[in-house]
C-alpha cells in the first residue's frame, strides 16, 4: 500500500528488544512507530501542515507524517500523525505502588468473610459532592454490577449501602456512623479544574477531625484516579479503570482481616 | 387514521396505555393544580420584568418572593402583592424590587385594593411579557423560513469548556462542521441551587451556569452563524432542578429552542422533592409549549443506572406519563422530545436488533414526537475506536427509524469533555452514515414473529403492565417504591419541599390561560 510513507531502512536500527530502552512497536521492534492525532490554532494550509511536522520532531519523533488533516473552523485545523519515536524507557527499574491483595470472586471473598471475619462486613459509597456521575459506584456496588461482574450488593457478606451521587462529605460520614460502616467507597468522575482532588482531600481532613480515619478503610475510584494517587492523598487503596466489584471485595476482606490480626 | 405498523404493534394496546398514562398524569395534575412554589413565584416576578440581584447576588426575585414566603404569604402569589404595590406606588416591578430589597418597602404591609383593581394593574404587565414571547416564536419562524433549518434526525452536540466565551468558539465551528442543535452543559450542581446566578460565566465546573447573560451571548453568536451557514442554529440549555420554571421563562425570553425539562429525572438523579418538582414542572412546560421550545425528557437515564435490556420498558412507560403530563400543559406533539438510548451492553448478541426495535417501537408509537435519542455512554470505554463503531451502530439505527434529535456521542465519552475534534468526527460519522443509510427505513421491511417484531411487542406489554400498577398506586407512591432506575425516592423526602405552599382564595396566576389559551 503505501511503503513509501516510511523512509527508514529496517537495517538502520537494532532489532532487539531490550528492556531496558524499551520504545513503540509498530510492526517492528524498536520502530518507535506512534499515532497520535491533534488540533493546532491555526488555518489550514502549508505552513500549518509545516508546523504539525516541526511540533513532532520537538516531541521527539523522526520521520513525522501527516496523513490527514482538516479544517475544524476558521484557524482550527485538525491532525492526524504518525512518526518513529526517538525516547526509550527502563522497563526495568519501574516501580508502580499497587493494591496489594488477591483477587477473587464473589464465592472466594464470601466464604472468606464467613472463615476469617465471622460477620456481615459494612460498606458503604457514593459519588461525593457536586459530582452527579453514579456509573463508578454503581458499577462497584449495584446487585448486577458491571460487565458480568456482580456488585457488593449481591454478596452475601457484604451489608453495601450505596448512597447515590451528590452525596456532601459530612452527610456521607454521618451515615458511616450511623451505620458502623467498615469500609467506605468513594467514586469521583469529574476532574475539571481537579475538583475531585480537593473533594478527596475535604473527606480525608473531616475523617480526621472526626477521629475516624484509622477505623475505617478508605476506597477512592473513578477513570483518573490511580493506586498511587489515592496513597498520596491519604486513602488506603485506589481502583481505576477495569476495576470491578471483585477487585474492590477482596481487598477490603484482606484488608479488615489485615487489621484484625495485628 | 390508519395506523400501520412494521413490527405489527396492537394499537389497541397503545391506545389503552395512552389512557392509563392519562389518567396517572391526571391524578398528578389533580394535586398540582392547588400548589404554587417559590420557584413558580420567582418565575412570575421575572416575567414582569423584575431581573438583577443585590448587593450579597442574590436575585431580586428571590428578594422578592423570600419577603412573602418569610411571612407565610406565598400562597397569596407574588402577582397579588406586586399588583398592589404597583396601586399603592406607582412604580414598576424592577422599581418595587428595588425598594424591597433596600428594605425600604415591605409589600405585606401596604393598605390593600381590591382583587379586581389588583389584576388590572398587573394584566398589561402580563400582556407584555406575553407579547415578547410571541415576537421570539415569530423570529425563530422567521428565520426558519427564510435562512432555513437542518433536516430530521437534528445533530445534536455539547459545548462545555465552562467559560461561555470559549463555548461559543467551540458551537460556531460545530455549527459550520454541521451541527443543527448546540447544547450548553449546565454546571455541576446547578439544578439543587434554589436561585438562578447572574451573569456571564467564565470558570464553570464541567459546563457554564445557566443564566440569563449567557443564554444572550450563546443566541447572538447562534444567529450570526445560522446565517453563515444558511440555517438556523437551534440553542438547548436546562430548564430543570429547583429552578425549572425561572430558567423556562429565561429561556422564552431569549429565544432558546430545546429544554431538558423533566421532574422525574430530577426527582430520581437528583433528589428533588417530587411535589415541588411536579409543581415546578407544569408552569415550566406551560411557558415551553408557548414558546415553541422543544422539552427533551430524561429517560435516557434510567439506563445508566438499571440495564438497558432488561428495563427498556420503564423508559417507554416513563415516556407515556411524560407525553400525558406534557399534553396537560398545553403542549403539541412536535415539541415533546420523548427520551430513548442506545446503551445496551456491546457483548448482547444481537443487541441492535433490539435496539432497532425499540426505536422503531418508539417512533410508531408516538409518530408525531420529536424524540431524543440518546448515545452510548455506558458501554464508552476509552477504545475510542471502538466508540467510533458504537456511535456508527447508533446513527444507523437513528435514520432507520427516523429520530427527531440525535444526541451525537463522543469517542471520548468518559475520558473528558469533547474536544474541538471529537465533535468534527461525530458529525462526520453521522452524516455519513445518514447519507448513506437515508431510505433504508423505507426499504427494509422486518420478519414477521422474528426477533425485531417479538422485541417489541414484549416491550409493550411490559410496559402497559407497568403502567397499570402506576395507575393503581398513582405516580408518586409508584416512585416511592423504585419503580424507575431502581431508585426510591420518598415523597416528602429530598430537596426543595419547603418551597411548596398551597395556593389561597385570591392567588392568581394568569400566564397558565393566557399561554395556554393562545397555544390554540
Amino acid at each position: 500500500m503505501s511503503g513509501g510513507l516510511d523512509s527508514r531502512n529496517k537495517s538502520d536500527f537494532d532489532q532487539t528488544l531490550d528492556l531496558k530502552n524499551i520504545k513503540p512497536y509498530g510492526d517492528t521492534m524498536n520502530d518507535g512507530k506512534t499515532q497520535l492525532s491533534f488540533t493546532l490554532p491555526v488555518p489550514c494550509n502549508d505552513e500549518a501542515i509545516e508546523a504539525a511536522k516541526q511540533l513532532m520532531k520537538k516531541m521527539g519523533f523522526e520521520n513525522p507524517q501527516v496523513v490527514y488533516y482538516k479544517e475544524l473552523t476558521k484557524g482550527f485545523t485538525f491532525f492526524n500523525c504518525y512518526g518513529s519515536c526517538t525516547h526509550t524507557v527502563d522497563h526495568t527499574a519501574i516501580n508502580v505502588p499497587k493494591v496489594e491483595s488477591t483477587v477473587w470472586d464473589m464465592k472466594e471473598t464470601d466464604d472468606f468473610i464467613k472463615e476469617q471475619i465471622g460477620r456481615k462486613i459494612v460498606v458503604i459509597g457514593a459519588s461525593t459532592g457536586t459530582d452527579a456521575h453514579t456509573v463508578g459506584i454503581d458499577a462497584i456496588m449495584n446487585m448486577k454490577g458491571y460487565a458480568g461482574h456482580y456488585g457488593l450488593e449481591r454478596y452475601e457478606m457484604f451489608e453495601a449501602l450505596n448512597m447515590g451521587s451528590q452525596v456532601l462529605n459530612e452527610d456521607f460520614i454521618a451515615k458511616a456512623i450511623e451505620l458502623k460502616a467498615d469500609a467506605l467507597l468513594v467514586s469521583q468522575t469529574v476532574t475539571q479544574k481537579d475538583v475531585h482532588i480537593k473533594n478527596l482531600i475535604e473527606l480525608v481532613e473531616m475523617l480526621e477531625a472526626e477521629g475516624l480515619r484509622d477505623k475505617v478503610i478508605l476506597v477512592c475510584g473513578g477513570p483518573r484516579v490511580s493506586h498511587e494517587l489515592a496513597k498520596e492523598l491519604g486513602y488506603d487503596a485506589g481502583f481505576s479503570m477495569n476495576s470491578y466489584a471483585d477487585d474492590v471485595g477482596s481487598y477490603i476482606a484482606q484488608e479488615l482481616q489485615r487489621r484484625q490480626n495485628k | 387514521m390508519k395506523r400501520t405498523s412494521k413490527l405489527g404493534l396492537d394499537f389497541n394496546k397503545v391506545d389503552k396505555a395512552k389512557k392509563l398514562a392519562g389518567n396517572i398524569a391526571d391524578e398528578v395534575q389533580k394535586f398540582v393544580e392547588n400548589y404554587t412554589t417559590v420557584s413558580v413565584e420567582r418565575t412570575l416576578c421575572r416575567l414582569v420584568g423584575i431581573d438583577g440581584v443585590d448587593k450579597n447576588d442574590v436575585p431580586l426575585p428571590n428578594v422578592v418572593v423570600n419577603m412573602i414566603h418569610d411571612k407565610g404569604a406565598t400562597g397569596q402569589g407574588i402577582l397579588y402583592y406586586l399588583g398592589n404595590a404597583i396601586l399603592e406606588t406607582n412604580l414598576s416591578p424592577q422599581e418595587i424590587a428595588e425598594k424591597v430589597s433596600a428594605g425600604t418597602l415591605d409589600l405585606t404591609k401596604l393598605s390593600t385594593y381590591t382583587l379586581e383593581e389588583i389584576q388590572n394593574a398587573i394584566m398589561p404587565l402580563v400582556k407584555e411579557s406575553v407579547a415578547k414571547i410571541k415576537a421570539n416564536v415569530a423570529k425563530r419562524n422567521d428565520y426558519i423560513n427564510n435562512i432555513g433549518e437542518g433536516e430530521k434526525p437534528y445533530l445534536y452536540v455539547i459545548v462545555a469548556t465552562g467559560n461561555i466565551y470559549e463555548d461559543v468558539v467551540q458551537a460556531e465551528a460545530a455549527a459550520r462542521q454541521g451541527a443543527d442543535i448546540i447544547a450548553v452543559i449546565r454546571t455541576t450542581g446547578q439544578s439543587l441551587l434554589d436561585f438562578v446566578p447572574y451573569g456571564a460565566t467564565t470558570e464553570g465546573f464541567g459546563g457554564t451556569v445557566a443564566t440569563q447573560e449567557n443564554f444572550r451571548i450563546m443566541r447572538k453568536a447562534l444567529d450570526e452563524v445560522g446565517e453563515e451557514v444558511g440555517k438556523y442554529i437551534r440553542l438547548c440549555n436546562y430548564c430543570s432542578g429547583l429552578c425549572m420554571p425561572e430558567i423556562a421563562a429565561m429561556g422564552a425570553i431569549e429565544r432558546l429552542d430545546v429544554m431538558l425539562n423533566d421532574a422525574l429525572y430530577g426527582i430520581l438523579f437528583r433528589d428533588i422533592n417530587m411535589q415541588r418538582t411536579m409543581i415546578d414542572q407544569y408552569f415550566s412546560r406551560i411557558i415551553n409549549s408557548f414558546a415553541g421550545v422543544i422539552i427533551n425528557t430524561g429517560e435516557d437515564n434510567y439506563l445508566t443506572t438499571a440495564d438497558a435490556f432488561e428495563q427498556a420498558h420503564t423508559v417507554l412507560a416513563s415516556d407515556f406519563i411524560n407525553e400525558q403530563l406534557a399534553v396537560l400543559a398545553g403542549m403539541p406533539e412536535e415539541q415533546m422530545g420523548l427520551g430513548h438510548a442506545f446503551e445496551m451492553d456491546p457483548e448482547l448478541e444481537n443487541g441492535f436488533l433490539y435496539e432497532l426495535s425499540q426505536a422503531q417501537m418508539l417512533r410508531e408509537i408516538f409518530p408525531k414526537a420529536t424524540p431524543k435519542y440518546m448515545p452510548p455512554t455506558k458501554f464508552m470505554t476509552g477504545n475510542i475506536f471502538r466508540g467510533q463503531i458504537q456511535n456508527a451502530l447508533f446513527n444507523e439505527i437513528s435514520i432507520w427509524t427516523g429520530q427527531g434529535i440525535q444526541l451525537l456521542g463522543m469517542i471520548t465519552e468518559a475520558v473528558h469533555t469533547p474536544f474541538m475534534s471529537d465533535r468534527y468526527l461525530a458529525i462526520e460519522n453521522a452524516q455519513y452514515v445518514f447519507k448513506n443509510m437515508k431510505n433504508i427505513g423505507d426499504e427494509v421491511e422486518f420478519k414477521q414473529d422474528g426477533i425485531i417484531q417479538q422485541r417489541a411487542k414484549q416491550v409493550l406489554d411490559d410496559a402497559y403492565q407497568l403502567l397499570s400498577e402506576i395507575e393503581k398506586e398513582g405516580l408518586f407512591d409508584a416512585i416511592e417504591k423504585g419503580i424507575f432506575a431502581d431508585i426510591k425516592r420518598p415523597k416528602n423526602g429530598g430537596k426543595g419541599l419547603a418551597g411548596v405552599v398551597a395556593k389561597t382564595e385570591n392567588y392568581f396566576n394568569p400566564f397558565i390561560n393566557l399561554m395556554k389559551g393562545e397555544q390554540n
